[in-house]
């Protein structure tokens, strides 16, 4: 180890590990993130990953990153990466303009070869020079060439020793971080239960990378980070997708409704499909439709039949299902609406992540149609508003749209594993049999204009629900113009009322300020660290970050009225800042947008609110 | 086929009885009069009754169009949906709930055309729901657009000189999907009807039966080449299993193979006698015959009804049900808890 002369303390670090897709970069970000977590820091996660499966070897477009963020205070993956590994030229050079000023480079030099240099358009055989990079700041590491050696009594063949150079990074970048290889080893070696030899490959190859920092690198500085102290239970890493998927079972559980999805294969929402499919161990019935269409109308018949029934999906599907998701305004019928956020229009850009559905989600329906939209903040909280999506589905007889997006979906932070007591019972409206003796109507409310839910098999309450207008009072089908808009205007009411049911908007920093910074979904911890550091530097601002769009918290209109200046911070063109000037007429709303398919940098946000309030 | 559960199914509701009029709402039927769709709907609360599962364990899922609102009209539980859907939403239903017994109400534009897919998944993925296509060939809730059943140059109100292509035979489509049951009955032959549901009942997967129904406004006489009283024993086959394929006014009449095809001939005449009449057989794995039985369209061939094609296979729903079961059992799992805690990487913050 180090003298520790030369140990930098930081209170958080970001790495950004890029490479080929088939390099293992995230396997790599993965444990270093986990790792750290386990030691008490918090992390976040990003990968960046291209939309061609296996582009290219060695080809600019083939380059995937997988960022961390560890350490104290850490609410987003970081704008930019104090150390970046590249596996190779293409990835150096895709990759650089993530690094901060004096930021370290690991590098892998045997990879600096004429046909690797001339796949990555290099115009010179000196990527260091030609990119400018000051060579005191980049370790140019012989990977290929440590891991041949360190793995040439293992029997291994070739191709599959160089898998193993995740390893030999992951090893430096311990090294790099003042952090002993153990409890690496640990993780691998849980991983690797099953197969001894591979873990006993991969432990020699972290150490081989760990000793070659130590013994030829003294001179650059390596950093220790800060932990802080957490809420005590259990911990793990969570990403939003898995985290979604999570919520919807832990609402299954407390409201003792069997979990049906009815989904379709699209990008970036695919993965809570496939963690509801796993989850046939918890009784999960997951399927895959034959379209999106058949996913939203399947969970409609489950939905009918008494389950807690989801469809999950992207953008495009969001608007195949819109007509699906009118019947089940018009039937009352509980529904979980997910959409995982893209770039748009159109296929866009399947990858990146972006807030452009929003309006959809609002109003992407024929006929007066409205229904309740939540978001959710950050990796974790999606396992939250899962829940809360479920559950006000459930107590409210409506279709409930959750929005997520392709940055939180994909990212992970560690999570602590909720205990039993932490979530509340979901009490499902059902129709009771004194209620059915007394000549129950399906379309009977209560005095929130909830109707009841009366599930096929019981007796006395058959019934029938469809697209049809209903009359008031019978529930037959009706064409009558005037009971039309009375309908109309109920099921408008029953949504407004579920604002005595949630939260109400939470404002922090400077709350006393006369500017406040507004986002909603997923930006939540870009605008959180971006409010701490203006306050910090004299910009006073007060932050609030919206979770629940419809209805609005109850008090969020007259919270925002307070404010000189309303900044809404979001990545589309103003979708979120409309809607409120909408229901603020009077009230000029600032805006801060951005459509890159990319997260904001922290940075951005902060230029974005000093340039508003300095005029 | 008449698996186990359904025998003890039939077995526990003989006790109960149920009357037609126990399937029955009390809304009034909104057809036009004349219209087909009120013998398949009088048909249907009977078979239902002989079927014997309650009203309350019984759903009935249609899309949109004339026939769709069959469930308004039925005392069960049901819903009435969006056009082309109803395949997909009783695929959901069912699968929720394989307890009940799922009927899927469906026209030839609904099923076939803005639910093709939905219908051709549905039969491949051998969901155990009853398929009623009432096939009218005609577009009547929107009055009068041709379907995808319409015949070649049918002349509708947007096909003015006549279609330029050519139709579905649903039939095809079934076995395209790799159906395993397939029935076919005309609106006005009840007691055949009848039959056929409850047939389709009692087959465990998915069952589709097309009804040829006559639309008195837009598509009168749809069937009459076939189903007028002096024609219908030249023009149609009632096939039964185990039974020979006669026909005719006198079962005179009778289908022999014919090189790779099919051939009617008179027993007794041009050589052929009765042992060369084949036995029909629903139940045989392989398609080939009941296809070409399926596509005899009444003008050369008789047209024919009853079931088909009857062939037990393994149904959606329940294969979902048994995955569930044995994967919990082997994994064993309390709650999501207990499962994250046995799957993920986790430590403890003290």
């Amino acid at each position: 180890m180090l003298s520790g002369t030369n140990v930098k303390t930081l209170d958080r670090v970001v790495v950004r590990f890029s490479g080929d897709s088939g390099d293992g970069m995230q396997l790599a970000g993965n444990i270093f993130s986990n790792v750290s977590a386990g030691e008490g820091s918090q992390i976040s996660t990003f990968p960046d990953y291209p939309a061609e499966i296996r582009a290219p070897q060695g080809s600019l477009s083939g380059v995937s990153g997988f960022q961390v963020n560890v350490g104290k205070g850490v609410h987003t993956p970081g704008d930019e990466a104090d150390v970046l590994v590249a596996m190779n030229p293409a990835a150096l050079k895709t990759n650089l303009k993530f690094l901060k000023p004096g930021g370290i480079i690991i590098c892998d030099v045997d990879t600096f070869r004429p046909a690797d240099l001339k796949k990555a358009q290099y115009a010179t055989d000196d990527p260091v020079t030609e990119l400018g990079i000051n060579p005191d700041r980049i370790m140019l590491v012989p990977m290929t060439t440590l891991l041949k050696h360190t793995l040439e009594d293992s029997g291994m063949d070739p191709k599959s020793i160089l898998k193993c150079k995740n390893m030999l990074a992951l090893g430096l970048i311990c090294w790099l971080f003042d952090s002993p290889v153990e409890s690496v080893l640990r993780k691998l070696q849980k991983k690797f239960a099953k197969k001894p030899a591979v873990y006993e490959a991969n432990a020699k190859v972290i150490q081989a990378g760990w000793d070659y920092g130590h013994n030829t690198h003294s001179s650059m500085p390596t950093y220790r980070i800060e932990t802080e102290s957490v809420k005590p239970g259990v911990y793990t890493d969570v990403n939003g997708n898995t985290a979604t998927a999570w919520g919807l079972i832990m609402a299954s559980e407390k409201s003792g409704r069997p979990l049906f999805l009815g989904s379709y294969p699209i990008t970036p929402a695919t993965d809570i499909l496939h963690e509801l499919a796993k989850r046939k161990d918890l009784g999960v019935k997951a399927c895959q439709m034959e379209d999106e269409i058949a996913g939203v109308c399947s969970a409609i018949g489950a939905s009918y039949a008494g389950d807690l029934a989801v469809t999950s999906t992207s953008g495009p599907g969001l608007a195949l299902k819109s007509e699906g998701i009118g019947l089940a305004v018009m039937a009352e019928l509980p529904l979980v609406v997910i959409d995982v956020q893209r770039g748009g229009p159109s296929t866009g850009l399947p990858t990146k992540t972006e807030q452009t559905d929003l309006m959809q989600a609002l109003y992407g329906r024929n006929g007066e149609s409205p229904l309740c939209v939540l978001a959710a903040a950050s990796p974790t909280d999606c396992f939250t508003m899962a829940f809360e999506a479920a559950r006000i589905a459930i107590e409210h007889m409506t279709p409930v749209i959750l929005l997520t997006d392709a940055f939180i979906a994909n990212g992970s932070s560690a999570w602590r594993v909720p205990e039993e007591e932490d979530f509340p019972e979901i009490k499902p409206h059902y129709v009771d049999a004194n209620r059915v003796e007394q000549g129950w109507k399906p379309f009977d409310r209560d005095e929130n204009l909830v109707r009841y839910w009366a599930i096929p098999g019981t007796e006395g309450a058959m019934h029938r629900v469809g697209g049809l207008e209903k009359d008031i009072k019978t529930s037959a089908i009706s064409t009558d113009g005037k009971n039309h808009e009375k309908m109309v205007n109920i099921r408008r009411e029953k949504i407004a009322r579920i604002a005595d049911d949630i939260p109400e908007l939470q404002v922090n920093g400077a709350v006393d300020s006369d500017t406040i910074l507004v986002g909603w979904g997923g930006t939540y911890g870009h605008l959180f660290t971006a409010t701490e550091e203006l306050n910090a530097t004299g910009n006073p601002v007060a932050f609030a970050q919206f979770r629940y769009i419809n209805p609005l918290p109850k008090n969020a209109l007259e919270v925002l009225s307070g404010y000189k200046n309303i900044i809404v911070a979001e990545l589309n063109t103003g979708q979120f800042a409309d809607y409120l000037q909408m229901h603020l007429p009077g009230k000029e709303i600032l805006r801060i947008n951005k459509v890159e398919g990319q997260p904001f940098m922290v940075r951005e946000i902060v230029d974005g609110v000093l340039k508003h309030i300095k005029k | 086929m008449v698996n186990s559960k359904d025998k003890s199914d039939m077995e526990n509701n003989a006790e109960k009885r149920f009357a037609p009029a126990d399937y029955k709402s009390e809304q009034s039927v909104r057809w036009c009069p004349g219209c087909g769709d009120h013998a398949i709907l009088n048909v249907l609360h009977k078979a239902m009754a002989e079927i014997g599962v309650a009203p309350k364990d019984t759903a009935v899922v249609s899309g949109i169009g004339c026939s769709s609102r069959l469930p308004y009209y039925m005392n069960t539980y049901g819903m009435h949906t969006i056009h082309g859907r109803a395949a997909a939403i009783a695929t959901g239903l069912k699968t929720a709930r394989p307890d009940l017994t799922v009927w899927q109400i469906s026209g030839d534009g609904d099923g076939l055309a803005i639910g093709g897919n939905h219908f051709i998944h549905a039969v491949r993925r051998n969901i155990d729901i009853n398929i009623l296509l009432f096939n009218n060939k005609i577009y009547g809730l929107t009055k009068g657009q041709y379907s995808p059943t319409s015949d070649r140059g049918a002349v509708t109100k947007s096909s003015p000189y006549g279609t330029t292509e050519d139709p579905f035979i649903p039939a095809e489509l079934v076995f395209g999907a790799r159906g395993n049951f397939f029935a076919r009955s005309i609106d006005i032959a009840l007691d055949t009807t009848k039959e056929v549901m409850v047939a389709a009942a009692r087959h465990k997967g998915a069952s589709v039966v097309e009804i040829r129904q006559n639309c008195v406004i837009f598509n009168q006489g749809s069937h009459a080449a076939i189903s007028d009283k002096e024609r219908r024993a030249e023009h149609t086959i009632h096939l039964r299993q185990g039974e020979k394929m006669l026909f005719g006014e006198n079962m005179e009449k009778g289908l022999v193979q014919d090189g790779f095809g099919l051939k009617a001939v008179t027993v007794g005449q041009d050589g052929y006698t009765i042992d060369d009449v084949l036995v029909h057989d629903a139940t045989t794995p392989t398609n080939f015959l009941h296809q070409q039985l399926a596509m005899m369209d009444g003008d050369t061939l008789p047209l024919a009804i009853g079931v088909i094609r009857d062939v037990e296979a393994l149904s959606y729903e329940e294969e979902v049900e048994h995955q569930v079961e044995s994967v919990r059992s082997k994994k064993g799992y309390k709650n999501l808890r207990d499962m994250i805690l046995s799957t993920s990487e986790t430590w403890t913050v003290e």
